[in-house]
């Protein structure tokens, strides 16, 4: 079985877990959100599938379970972002990208041509040649979260990690980085397991949905079946409406008093 | 575009290298040059071209000028820079290794442990020209880093500028206390620790050199060999882990090697401080943030520093010597304390 599997995953960090008996799965070239309220186990989740937290279960990748691979292989299929990103002050945009190619160098070895070439290529697909001398602190949000993608793909990963990728860009970055993601995926057919706070961009990009709560799976599947105003409403505890865009992909709105006039509210667009 | 990602890694770093090379060379010639007995530079760089193989001049020294050149000057010279040279590499190592800027082997307490480590082989009966020497010293020093590390990670972050200091404070001024009482517990020995712990160079000989130079030889490679994995690992452990590096055996290495410099320097030349500091931050300004450059260059740099420091403390109170660990101190310390501002307001 091609992609990553994660069945029947418990995890935490010493006290009670904070991941319990979670089963999910992504396909070779398939796009899995995971979305749920803070302190749902996302985050957490995500570590378990790049190896950094260890479980009781079974993570495997491609069939082989990662807890039988070494670090440097892991590395090599499993790529990981995590939500903010240790900026190294003084390295340059070029220097951090190779980064990525730490699994493929030997313990004793230095980059090679072929990890020069890679880093090359990942930082003109991401449009970063023009920023590669800079040093990677001095870059926008936007052109950071690029620098860190393309030092993810740099691991010429099969398996892309992303934790909240989005957090702190406009509305324009943010769409701009899922775009660049979603081509990569459907490109190189990575599998891409993120997650995700805005519900209405998850269900634009993401396959699949895998709704989290207290660390446990509450809904998994296509975002309309997932996405329910009822549903966001137990789970997040948030006042929502629930609309649909053309192709019947939800769009989820926030609102108060349940959509009634407010006091506060001068006009109200739902009426 | 393969180019452009080469030649910014490679580009100020032969300069630089250049640069400190030059540095080094002069400081030694003053080094030799300089001193009660006149030996004139001139002198001095055609006796040791001289030396070479292959190579005929006549230097013109006589023949107590050319002893007092390779018996006294030239081993004081050479065990200076091997000492500096272990300093920097060692800070800089440690700094890339707590990702911390002010840790160094001196306010980790690596070289009071070393320190302890040594007066009681001392106390013991070893030899100050013994191999044991380095070893006591090694010993000392690796438990003083392992109880700063564990004290820091108790007071919450190691990576928290602060936290380490404090516990290489506290870790220092222990392992001093017991050194100081196990010194005058054996009032027999006190003398002969006593000169060894103001950090001097003074009674360096042949037999110091040969002694410590296969530990900093090691230790050096060791940590030159990982100057990539530290670039990784600037990343903070959790990246570093997801990007293939497996942290604990790296942290292991470094830091064992780093404090095998540190240890092997001190058990010959004493408490000298702030190398580790004032070195590696200056190559960083230089040459960039690249442990690739910082590891080498500080190697460099630490042993051109320990020259001149040594060239001040024989001749600003001469004909009496100023401990080198003042000289170094009086250079460390402000710069210690402008590190310690812009870290303060880099948070």
């Amino acid at each position: 079985m091609s992609g990553i599997r994660l069945a029947d995953v418990t995890a935490g960090y010493g006290g009670a877990p904070v991941v319990r008996g979670v089963d999910a799965a992504a396909a070779p070239g398939e796009w899995l959100a995971l979305i749920g309220p803070n302190g749902a186990g996302k985050s957490t989740l995500l570590k378990v599938a790049a190896g950094l937290v260890p479980s009781e279960g079974r993570v495997s990748i491609d069939g082989v379970a990662i807890d039988t691979m070494s670090r440097r292989r892991l590395s090599r299929t499993v790529a990981y972002v995590p939500q903010i990103p240790v900026i190294p002050p003084g390295t340059t945009v070029s220097d951090y990208v190779l980064l990525g190619r730490n699994p493929h160098i030997g313990y004793w070895r230095t980059e090679s041509h072929e990890d020069l070439e890679v880093a090359r290529t990942e930082i003109a697909r991401l449009d970063l040649a023009g920023l590669a001398d800079r040093p990677i602190e001095s870059l926008s949000g936007g052109e950071r979260q690029r620098a860190v993608l393309a030092r993810a793909l740099t691991q010429r990963p099969a398996v892309l990690l992303l934790d909240e990728p989005t957090t702190g860009l406009d509305l324009g970055h943010q769409q701009q980085f899922l775009e660049s993601v979603d081509e990569l995926r459907a490109r190189l057919g990575i599998c891409v397991i993120a997650a995700v706070h805005d519900l209405t961009l998850g269900a634009l990009y993401a396959d699949r949905l895998v709704m989290l709560a207290a660390g446990r799976i509450v809904a998994a599947g296509a975002p309309r079946e997932v996405l329910t105003a009822e549903r966001v409403r137990r789970v997040y505890g948030a006042d929502v409406a629930m609309l649909r865009d053309e192709a019947g992909r939800p769009i989820v709105v926030p609102q108060r008093n349940g959509g009634q006039p407010t006091k506060v509210s001068t006009s109200d667009p739902t009426k | 575009m393969t180019d452009v990602v080469v030649v910014a890694r490679a580009r100020r770093r032969p300069s630089t290298a250049l640069i400190l090379t030059a540095v080094l060379l002069g400081g030694a010639a003053l080094a030799l040059g300089v001193g009660p007995a006149g030996v004139p530079v001139r002198g001095v760089v055609l006796e040791l071209l001289d030396a070479l193989p292959f190579v005929n001049v006549e230097s013109g020294l006589g023949e107590r000028q050319a002893a007092v050149l390779w018996q006294l000057r030239l081993p004081r010279v050479v065990l200076g820079a091997i000492v500096g040279g272990a300093l920097a590499i060692a800070g800089g190592a440690y700094q890339g290794v707590f990702r911390n800027p002010l840790a160094d082997p001196y306010l980790l307490g690596v070289a009071a442990g070393a320190g302890l480590g040594a007066t009681l082989a001392i106390i013991g009966g070893v030899a100050s020209t013994s191999p044991v020497l380095p070893l006591a010293a090694f010993g000392g020093g690796a438990v003083a880093v392992v109880v700063t590390y564990a004290l820091a990670r108790l007071g919450g972050s190691v990576r928290t500028t602060a936290t380490l200091i404090l516990a290489g404070v506290a870790v220092a001024s222990f392992f001093t206390a017991a050194q100081t009482f196990a010194q005058q517990l054996a009032s027999d020995t006190v003398r002969e620790v006593f000169a060894w712990i103001l950090g001097r160079l003074t009674t360096a000989g042949w037999a110091e050199v040969r002694l410590v130079t296969p530990f900093v030889l090691v230790a050096m490679l060791v940590l030159i060999a990982h100057r990539r994995h530290l670039d990784v690992l600037a990343v903070g452990e959790t990246e570093a882990s997801a990007l293939g590096l497996e942290v604990s055996r790296v942290r292991f290495w470094i830091v064992l090697s780093a404090t095998l410099a540190a240890a092997a320097a001190v058990s010959v030349a004493g408490l000298i401080g702030f190398v580790g500091i004032v070195v590696p931050h200056s190559v960083r300004l230089l040459a960039g943030s690249s442990y690739r450059a910082i590891l080498p260059l500080s190697l460099l740099g630490g042993a051109a520093f320990l020259l001149f420091a040594d060239v001040v403390a024989r001749t600003v109170l001469a004909p009496s010597e100023l401990p080198i660990g003042v000289v170094t101190a009086f250079v460390g310390a402000p710069f210690f304390a402008v590190i310690l501002a812009r870290a303060g307001t880099a948070r």
